[in-house]
């Protein structure tokens, strides 16, 4: 028990200045904004490093092109750490459903969508598998996963019989290689991109505008109204500063409308809905989660089937980018997923983080990558670097809190 | 008075934002039992982390004199080797360890960096019997109780020859018996020349062992009172006096005035338990609970009193969705109705609510907000289609936050920068908020301050006034004399009586909590 208090509360009649509203904002996401932070920061030393190249269009939907399969393991990895768990295995997870998925499509000539739907349910499978051990046994997750990283790594040998199997159909190639189509006049830009950018815009200022009507309607304080308009400008900033880019290349890569579908599909579940909030309180305090009627068992389950199913989508994505699959697909995925869960402010006990935190995490790895291979640095300095930037955001981190709590 | 063996001047330590310690004095005299006294927030924590050295010197203002000597600690090792030793409420033993192990963990018995384990051993069986242990050095720490375990941390503070023994709330996990035990050696060591800092709530305990009691308020020293002349004499100060001290304020009522509930359906049994029997879940020959049963009415308040290991919580958590052993028996009715409670979930469903003894552990998330564990147990009642009204959330703690008091900078705040109480307002308001119409209130007020506790008993009354029933377990016996209507008293996980609020009194509940079964 520590018997320190804390400051006394502000009156709550009295609104909170700006400064105050900023400070706490901070705070309360230190570790969410300085890796934004440094994200801005990787991001202009390799602009200005690469001389230019990074930011490019074509650049710039290669990276996220390249990055799209780790990116969907970091989102699943950070719901799973969430929980209180880890997951080795969606590397092994992620080549064997891409192994499958070439054997229906090239083998037996299945129908790619087909075969695609097949594939994600096999992952969730995948994922009930270790899920029933972890869950309704009591195994630890990280033997669990472990063996299920061994299981389906030889699983996917036995699969490809020790070969390479492609190349895929057309289809199936597009969800990872392709642009959504170009359509109407000859502008500068890519139309539909302008268009869904300006959609973009439109539904997130009327959400934002819903938010603050029914925060009123509750008689809650909404944010002070300069601020609301400042942090509106930016989104919109950001917007049109990611539409323009990309449409002056190909337009919108097809992964990344999967990407986002994911990450706002994944982001709202776990903030707004009553399962994503029983795996924070479950990863927070397990013992106490299960005395306020918190189905564990089932909870820990659906973790594990959700990123079985995102695996298995990451192993298409990968396979469709090589256009083939391979035994050696997805070697030390698991570790770069985990990586940027940690990166964007995952705990290791659990109960703490965000989806976009992974995103956010999984960028920076991505950034550093392309952005060293551009400047020409090995693979072998890669890692060391990889390696030491882990190690510094968890650092920071550490650091953060122990100030704050001394 | 003998020459002060510490003395602390004008010490002053503020963390950001708050003043912990505003210009604290203390005295503590060689061979003195100098117990410290104050509300939760009061700064004795703080004050002992400074000085043990855990805020390290230059982080506070003021100084510290041992044996009238200037000290200056880096951390807790250069306190340590001056003897002042500090044990804290949650024990540092290890349990996997064996008693000799732990004795010298950190200050090996070791030539040369490999362990002696003659001396250990000898050394270790030397201490353990002067704390009064019967245990073989190499038992393991896990197979002993708290009680026994608390007699190990002082034999290992006494292996560090300590001049200066810093207890803090030393019972607060012991039973009766082994309470006894630990005061005893307390004074005992006394006797043998330790001069000891007790921090503790419980004032009768200061009564009977401190010479003299130092008040914290609101991070000041407000007074030093003597407690008694000579070791052998008589206490000489009133409890009611200290508690003065400690609020600032003579606590004329200490229980809130009880409105009687009024309703229709006033006096209408709301929860009975018939025959519920409870099995030991890792050996299941033994009862843990026996043949229980008892019934609460509307807009009563029940008091369930026992020594630990009676089998309370036991049966509370059995009843609430059998979170407890394996079930043996038993039935349970609300509202007349007969109910099954096999989940927690069920148990929720039908009205009941239970809100734990240790609320770090099993009633709260401690890295999450406020409004989030307010709302963890009804969040469906907040979601349509399994999406949850997050203003409505938050509209829902603020309300609590007024009613209950809950003092927080704002319903976002990590529920572990609270104080106790605060904590404990958070878990009551999660539990009203499934509107229940059964409350099992298992310590409630368990290692909260004076002012909160009042607060605490007030929601309490409240809800009988509103018409729940309630089920209250606690190990005071003042607080159930002051809040029940009607008390069950258990020994070895049966009811050995159920006494009125008329004839209770402490020696009446505790003969019966001390009935042999038969």
């Amino acid at each position: 028990m520590t018997n320190e208090t804390r400051t006394p509360p502000t009156s709550p009649g009295r609104s909170r200045s700006v400064v105050d509203v900023l400070r706490d904002a901070v705070r309360d996401n230190m570790r969410q904004y300085g890796m934004l932070v440094a994200l801005g920061l990787i991001v202009v030393l390799f602009q200005i490093w690469t001389g230019g190249t990074l930011l490019l269009p074509n650049n710039v939907s290669n990276l996220i092109q390249q990055n799209s399969y780790i990116l969907i393991l970091a989102m699943g990895m950070m719901i799973v750490i969430i929980a209180g768990h880890i997951d080795l295995s969606v590397g092994s997870v992620a080549a064997f459903v891409g192994a499958l998925s070439a054997v229906m499509m090239v083998k037996h000539d299945m129908p790619w969508v087909a075969a695609l739907v097949v594939s994600l349910v096999i992952g969730a499978l995948a994922g009930a598998w270790h899920g029933f051990w972890i869950a309704y046994v009591g195994i630890p997750s990280f033997i669990v996963t472990l063996a299920g990283m061994l299981l389906f790594r030889g699983a996917t040998q036995i699969v490809l019989e020790g070969e390479s199997v492609g190349p895929f159909p057309h289809g199936f190639q597009q969800m990872a290689q392709g642009f959504i189509p170009e359509m109407g006049p000859y502008t500068q830009y890519h139309n539909p991109t302008l268009l869904l950018g300006a959609l973009v815009i439109v539904v997130v200022l009327v959400q934002q505008w819903r938010d603050r009507r029914s925060q009123l309607a509750y008689e809650l304080e909404p944010l002070p109204f300069n601020i609301w308009v400042v942090k509106c400008v930016a989104i919109v900033a950001a917007v049109v500063a990611v539409t323009l880019t990309l449409a002056s290349y190909r337009g919108v890569p097809v992964v990344l409308l999967i990407l986002c579908a994911l990450l706002i599909g994944l982001g709202f579940v776990m903030r707004n809905t009553v399962t994503g909030r029983h795996v924070y309180a479950l990863g927070g305090n397990k013992a106490a989660a299960k005395l306020s009627g918190v189905k564990d068992k089932r909870v820990t389950f659906l973790v594990f089937v959700n990123m079985g199913t995102l695996a298995a989508l990451a192993g298409c994505v990968y396979a469709a980018r090589l256009d083939a699959a391979t035994p050696q697909a997805g070697l030390m995925f698991e570790l770069e997923a985990i990586a940027a869960a940690f990166i964007g402010g995952a705990s290791m006990s659990g109960g703490v983080g965000k989806v976009m935190g992974a995103v956010i995490g999984g960028l920076v790895l991505g950034v550093l990558n392309n952005g060293m291979s551009l400047v020409g640095i090995g693979t072998d300095y890669q890692q060391v670097i990889k390696g030491l930037v882990l190690l510094a955001a968890v650092g920071f981190d550490v650091w953060n809190k122990r100030r704050a709590g001394s | 008075m003998s020459r002060p063996v510490l003395e602390m001047r004008k010490i002053t330590k503020s963390f950001p934002g708050v003043k912990a310690l505003a210009g604290v004095d203390l005295e503590v005299g060689a061979g003195e039992i100098h117990a410290l006294c104050g509300e939760n927030g009061a700064g004795k924590s703080t004050l002992m982390k400074v000085l043990s050295g855990v805020h390290p010197h230059g982080s506070y203002e003021g100084e510290i004199l041992l044996d009238g000597e200037p000290v200056a600690f880096r951390d807790i090792n250069a306190s340590e080797r001056r003897g002042v030793v500090i044990i804290h409420q949650e024990l540092a033993l290890i349990p996997h360890l064996s008693l000799a192990e732990n004795i010298f963990l950190g200050n090996e018995q070791a030539r040369r960096g490999v362990i002696d384990w003659r001396a250990t051993l000898r050394d270790a069986t030397r201490l353990l019997r002067r704390v009064g242990l019967p245990d073989l050095p190499q038992t393991r720490v896990s197979d002993i109780g708290v009680g026994k375990q608390q007699l190990v941390e002082i034999a290992k503070a006494l292996s560090k020859e300590v001049k200066l023994l810093i207890l803090d709330e030393p019972t607060a996990a012991l039973n009766d018996e082994d309470s006894e035990h630990l005061l005893r050696l307390i004074l005992e060591l006394r006797a043998q020349g330790i001069a000891c800092i007790v921090i503790s709530h419980k004032l009768n305990e200061i009564r009977r062992i401190a010479d003299r009691v130092t008040i914290l308020r609101d991070g000041r020293s407000v007074e030093t009172l003597p407690v008694r002349e000579t070791p052998d004499a008589e206490p000489q100060i009133a409890e009611d006096r200290i508690i003065r001290g400690m609020v600032g304020r003579d606590l004329e009522h200490r229980f809130p005035e009880r409105t009687p509930y009024t309703g229709a359906d006033a006096g209408e049994v709301a929860l009975e338990v018939s025959g519920w029997t409870v099995r030991h879940p890792l050996d299941h020959q033994r009862k843990v609970v026996d043949d229980v049963s008892l019934e609460v009415r509307r807009g009563e308040i029940v008091g369930v009193a026992g020594l630990m290991g009676a089998g309370r919580t036991e049966l509370a958590m059995s009843v609430f969705g059998r979170s407890y052993g394996v079930y043996d028996g038993g039935s349970v009715a609300v509202n007349g109705r007969e109910v099954r409670t096999r989940s927690v979930p069920e148990a929720i469903g039908h009205g009941i609510a239970y809100v734990t003894e240790d609320r770090k552990t099993y009633g709260l998330n401690l890295i999450d907000s406020v409004n989030r564990n307010i709302s963890l147990t009804s969040l469906p009642s907040l979601a349509a289609r399994g999406v949850v009204d997050e203003h409505r959330e938050r509209q829902i703690a603020e309300g609590y936050r007024k009613s209950m008091n809950i003092k927080t900078p704002d319903v976002f705040e990590q529920v572990q920068r609270l104080s106790g109480g605060n904590q404990q307002k958070v878990v009551l308001s999660k539990w009203i908020h499934t509107g229940p119409e059964v409350l099992i209130l298992d310590e409630p007020t368990r290692g909260i301050d004076v002012g909160a506790k009042f607060e605490i008993y007030s929601v309490i009354e409240q809800l009988a006034a509103e018409g729940k029933a309630v089920l209250f377990i606690s190990s005071e016996l003042p607080e159930l004399l002051g809040m029940c209507d009607r008390i069950y008293t258990m020994a070895a996980g049966r009811l050995t009586g159920e006494i009125d609020r008329a004839e209770a009194t402490q020696e009446v509940l505790m003969r019966h909590m001390t009935m042999d079964r038969n």
